[in-house]
């Protein structure tokens, strides 16, 4: 069955939209990510025009975080102030990202800085997930506890420090801003959440414990998600509501699905796919850049 | 069938005699609509040959229709490897190339068609892509309007059928186009020419609206003229939506 876009001007299969939502969905519910690093070269992939595939996608981001939030809100696996911090960060983020993606747009460069802000990106965090779980693991096998968390590294110096009660930290706001204000950015950019970032800084460089870590990436995701959108659909109407509604739609099943299956699996266990599957994207993308195209030509509508 | 041949009587009587062979011609449909079901379209476009004389002695009677979609300036980017990847480097700007085109004759367009007929007339699918606009920073665009048509060949946006106009005794004719299902909205114009010996003996233009109806056209027209509210209702849908199946799944659960 297919289904006309209005804004993208295409006709899709609407079982496929539903399915790509679902797949998403259900990464979203398991990981605390958004998704977004899956859905927006899928959608490129399926022929949605890359504007509107990146616009659309933070919608879609919106609707599969506001899902999950209410489950970790339920869990009390939120941290609000902390939440709030990120967030106007990620507000800054996100209009200096959408200025750029305009400015990139004009240039022609878009798909260039998107797909290398993927490999690199994705490829190192993936990989930096990747060897932390493994030891971990490993930790864990041989019966050695595990060491201080709170390990006294530059970021505790810093000034303006404030008591966050949920994650049990002291730390200076400045951190937490620059990370916000970085996956605003990404999230502009990509199209994407920013959760794949979020969350490896939140552990490794914010130090907060794992349990509230996926509540409250999800509880700045949405809110920045929804600013992007907003811009987006102001600044180059690309937002196709359609588009996202059929993305949701599977979305928001899967990740409801995701979110129990990940209450099942160990976090260690959970850190490996993530970082199996973030590494899978990121070679995949890179191979594109460093393989002769198909097609070395390619058409904007529109002058130069 | 009967409607068809009603259409043509009724066309036949109203035209003026002028010339000694006259093109008279009618379309399956003039208005395409695009809903939410839209899957592409198809458009007959049929008519007959008017004379006031015996048939002429000189060369076979030919026909050419074509079906041109709105036009707009396109950018045509090149890909080369910098440093080890593979980057968008070199553009040129075509100014004017339909968005959708398509030509269907009644043989090989290089034997009934005289090239300065068609130069005048844009009628292959190479001349109807025309003016380049801009500053040209390439030595040379062919490349570049090679791949334009290309492209868009691939995507079954401009397209080529010799040999796909039926003629019917000498008198009836008719071309069968396939609408690919990414069709954007616009005035399409039509045009039949009638020929002989390679030259334009009529012509005949028609117009297709294609225009999105009913949600389709309510988007669309909301998304452009008041894009703050149309931001909020995305967003609105997606938390609904969102906080709506996280409720539904807690009642499943309890």
């Amino acid at each position: 069955m297919q289904i006309y876009l209005p804004i993208a001007e295409v006709s899709v299969n609407l079982f496929l939209l539903l399915g790509l939502g679902g797949m998403v969905g259900l990464l979203s519910g398991l990981f605390g990510v958004g998704g977004g690093f899956l859905i927006t070269p899928l959608l490129f992939f399926i022929g949605i025009p890359p504007t509107v595939a990146v616009a659309t996608g933070a919608n879609q981001v919106v609707a599969s975080s506001v899902s999950g939030v209410l489950a970790q809100f339920k869990r009390k696996a939120v941290d609000v102030p902390m939440g709030i911090v990120l967030l106007i960060g990620g507000l800054v983020g996100s209009g200096l990202g959408i200025w750029v993606f305009n400015l990139l747009t004009e240039l022609g460069q878009i798909d260039l800085v998107v797909q290398l802000s993927y490999v690199v990106f994705l490829g190192s965090i993936g990989l930096l997930m990747l060897q932390e779980a493994i030891r971990a693991m490993q930790r864990d096998k041989k019966g050695v506890k595990r060491g201080k968390r709170h390990t006294h590294i530059w970021v505790h110096k810093l000034p303006f420090k404030v008591k966050f009660r949920a994650s049990g930290l002291y730390i200076s706001l400045i951190p937490p801003l620059l990370v916000g204000v970085i996956v605003g950015i990404l999230a502009a950019i990509m199209g994407v959440g920013g959760g794949f970032i979020m969350v490896p800084a939140m552990i490794y460089l914010l130090g907060m414990p794992t349990k509230v870590v996926i509540g409250t990436s999800l509880f700045q995701i949405l809110f920045v998600s929804a600013f992007t959108t907003m811009l987006h659909a102001i600044t180059n109407q690309s937002v196709d509501v359609l588009l996202a509604l059929m993305l949701i739609v599977g979305g928001v099943i899967g990740a409801q699905i995701g979110s129990r299956l990940g209450a099942r699996l160990k976090a260690e266990q959970l850190r490996i796919l993530l970082a199996l599957l973030v590494i899978a994207v990121a070679v995949k993308l890179g191979l594109d850049l460093l393989i002769r195209p198909k097609e070395l030509f390619s058409l904007f509508a529109g002058g130069l | 069938m009967r409607r068809f041949a009603l259409l043509i009587a009724a066309a036949l009587a109203v035209a003026t005699p002028t010339r000694a062979e006259e093109v008279v011609a009618g379309l399956s449909q003039d208005n395409i609509g695009i809903t939410a079901s839209f899957d592409g379209s198809e458009i007959l476009i049929y008519g007959a040959v008017k004379r006031y004389a015996p048939e002429p002695a000189t060369g076979p009677l030919e026909i050419i229709v074509t079906l041109e979609g709105p036009v707009g300036p396109v950018t045509i980017r090149r890909k080369s490897r910098e440093m080890g990847i593979w980057v968008n480097t070199d553009a040129v700007e075509v100014g004017a190339a339909p968005s959708f085109y398509a030509v269907a004759t009644s043989g090989p367009m290089h034997l009934i068609l005289d090239p300065v007929i068609d130069v005048r007339e844009r009628i292959s699918i190479p001349l109807a892509v025309r003016a380049f606009a801009g500053p040209i920073e390439v030595s040379d665009v062919r490349p570049f309007t090679e791949a334009l048509l290309r492209i868009r060949k691939d995507e079954g946006l401009y397209q080529l059928d010799e040999g796909a106009v039926h003629i019917v005794e000498g008198t009836l004719f008719r071309a069968d186009f396939e609408l690919p299902a990414n069709l954007t909205e616009g005035d399409y114009k039509t045009r039949i020419f009638l020929l002989r010996d390679g030259n334009v003996i009529d012509q005949h233009r028609a117009a297709i609206y294609v225009r999105k109806v009913g949600l389709e056209r309510w988007l669309f027209a909301l998304s452009r003229d008041y894009a703050p509210i149309y931001g909020a209702l995305s967003l609105a849908l997606a938390v609904f939506s969102g906080w709506a199946a996280a409720a539904v799944f807690r009642l499943i659960r309890s």
